[in-house]
């Protein structure tokens, strides 16, 4: 008992220790990023505002000027500080929902209501493209002629640029009769038809991380683990569940964390070229036309936060169903 | 689903593994590797055969060619008085490899009812036998650890339990000590003869070590290498029980005598 409260201090001080080691150079590195911003802001903005002086003939101080700088109203560079008043303005600041011909819908001058708009089909697609990595993968493990006939394919898939093939996909896919009859049908809605070319996109660019990955797991097992797998005779069934699925569940999950952001920017940019009303992408593309820019910042720092988000659920499953198979804490 | 089949009992006349004229040539890239010619070799019900000789003497693809992990390129070779891979397919032996290859996101207890579940044993029947062989190598009360909790002899003895699970009458071992130290190893030699003298397999045993070999063959087959053969077999006259402190008779000496210059004979020292 005693030994236990002696213990206390001690352990409590060593935890804040640890805590100042992870967090102060966390926090120096920030602080660099943001100086080093406000720096860029102010030099990028000057121009225009001695620009300004110089045409309504006024003088200024140095320091009027700095501070003209990082209060233009459409900034080269906007400042930390702007960005973030537009990001807490556009998200707290406004309703998700408004009225409109009587009904509520979404207030597309809300951030989270794009956000959303893109965060859906990014999961869709991140579903799609993961569950045919996986299924590749497995076929490509198991089958040489998948092995040299679907790698090659999947690998030049990744050298088409996205942006090209975009608008390709949205025609086709936006015309597909299947489609249009679900809509007439009313299994499903407009809207929720606009959200399928984004998906698929998406799933274009996040199948891929997981092939490659899964290839890799499904092939870690050493030659002694499947010799094993050998002396009881076992069948291909048997192997890929008990030795070559489990094996792979580190590589999955690491694969499936670069796939996840693949498929947030592949949302983003099939939200680019066609003309989508909702959505990040459609955020920052109104905003490079009236040349908002403090919009683009928080539309592209949104789309961060959503990806960090979605990387860190997956970090956190990825602890749980590690921590089940028996990993070292 | 492969129903389970019980072990088959060796034919009671005949021996468990028969090799005659065995050969086994590797096509590489450098040419031909003879890993075994003519190896000949008999072995009977409830021997504990060691096999010992330098690397690429063909010890361990001796023992491959008994599990049908290899397959011989000349001469024959029964296991049971069938061929390697029908004897595999009857679950004839258990093979305990150099590591010991547990797998890492399986506790001790699920490990070894890998083949188990492989086999189709029922449920019950898996937890009764990983009951008795945790305990038939020590491990009562390990069973829910993982593979990384247990010490490098701990690992090996439950990789030794997996193989013993589905009670195969062959035990094929492949330097299953190599990597520990020579303490735990003493003390896993001295389990293992327990083991065998309890549960009367036969064993057949790949090792470097000339004190290794003795202290626990009924029979040790010298080998060695470019080409893969057997240079002496050695019947061990120790008797069967057998505490540590016998490798300091002169009966011990004697034979460990006889494999040292075995493996002298067979080594070429050009290299």
């Amino acid at each position: 008992m005693s030994a236990a409260l002696t213990q206390r201090p001690a352990r409590a001080s060593w935890a804040l220790g640890g805590l100042a080691a992870g967090v102060l150079p966390v926090m120096t590195v920030l602080m660099a990023i943001i100086a080093i911003w406000y720096g860029a802001s102010v030099m990028m903005n000057r121009a225009w505002t001695l620009d300004q002086m110089q045409r309504q003939n006024i003088e200024m101080t140095p320091f009027e000027i700095i501070a003209a700088a990082m209060t233009q109203e459409r900034p080269v560079l906007p400042p930390p500080h702007q960005v973030a008043a537009e990001i807490w303005n556009t998200t707290v600041g406004e309703p998700i929902m408004r009225e409109r011909r009587g009904q509520m819908q979404g207030n597309p001058r809300n951030l989270i209501f794009h956000a959303y708009h893109t965060l859906w089909p990014t999961i869709l697609g991140f579903g799609i493209g993961g569950f045919l990595g996986i299924l590749l993968a497995v076929g490509i493990v198991h089958s040489r002629a998948m092995d040299m006939s679907v790698m090659p394919w999947a690998i030049a898939s990744q050298t088409i640029p996205i942006l090209a093939i975009a608008p390709i996909i949205v025609v086709v896919v936006s015309n597909l009769p299947v489609l249009n009859a679900a809509v007439d049908q009313g299994w499903i809605s407009d809207d929720t038809k606009l959200l399928v070319p984004k998906a698929l996109i998406s799933s274009y660019l996040s199948f891929f991380p997981v092939v490659v990955g899964m290839v890799a797991g499904l092939r870690s097992p050493q030659t002694s683990d499947l010799d094993l797998m050998r002396t009881y005779s076992a069948s291909p069934a048997q192997t890929f569940w008990k030795l070559r699925l489990p094996a792979s569940v580190p590589f999955l999950f690491t694969s499936l964390k670069v796939s996840i952001a693949a498929a947030l920017v592949g949302t983003i940019v099939a939200e680019l070229p066609t003309g989508a009303r909702f959505g990040l992408g459609a955020r920052l593309l109104t905003g490079s036309y009236y040349g908002q820019t403090i919009q683009i910042w928080s539309a592209l720092f949104m789309a961060a936060i959503c990806a960090a988000a979605l990387v860190m659920i997956l970090g956190a499953l990825e602890r749980v169903v590690l921590k089940r198979m028996g990993a070292r804490p | 689903m492969v129903q389970p089949t019980t072990a088959i009992a060796p034919d009671a006349t005949g021996p468990v593994i028969a090799a005659k004229n065995l050969d086994l040539t590797f096509q590489t890239n450098d040419g031909p590797v003879h890993a075994l010619r003519d190896v000949n070799l008999t072995i009977n019900k409830g021997e504990f055969v060691s096999f010992i000789g330098p690397s690429g003497c063909g010890k361990t693809t001796f023992l491959r060619v008994i599990a049908a992990l290899e397959h011989p390129t000349g001469g024959t070779i029964t296991v049971n008085g069938m061929t390697p891979d029908e004897a595999r397919m009857r679950r004839a032996y258990g093979y305990v490899f150099q590591a010991a290859g547990l797998y890492p996101w399986r506790s001790i207890e699920k490990n070894i009812k890998l083949p188990l579940e492989i086999m189709g044993f029922d449920r019950a029947e898996q937890d009764r036998r990983v009951r008795d062989v945790l305990a038939l190598v020590d491990l009562e009360g390990f069973g829910k650890k993982f593979p990384w909790q247990l010490s490098g002899g701990m690992q090996q003895r439950a990789s030794i339990a997996r193989a013993l699970a589905f009670d195969a009458d062959i035990l094929l071992m492949d330097e299953p000590f190599g990597a520990l130290d020579e303490i735990v190893r003493d003390h896993l030699n001295e389990q293992l003869l327990t083991l065998w003298a309890r549960t009367e397999k036969t064993i057949g045993f790949v090792t470097h070590s000339i004190p290794e070999a003795v202290y626990l063959s009924t029979k040790i087959v010298v080998m060695s290498p470019r080409p893969g053969r057997i240079t002496d077999i050695i019947d061990s006259d120790l008797p069967r029980e057998r505490p540590l402190d016998i490798r300091d008779t002169p009966e011990f000496l004697a034979i460990a005598h006889r494999v040292r210059e075995g493996l002298r004979a067979g080594h070429a020292y050009e290299d």
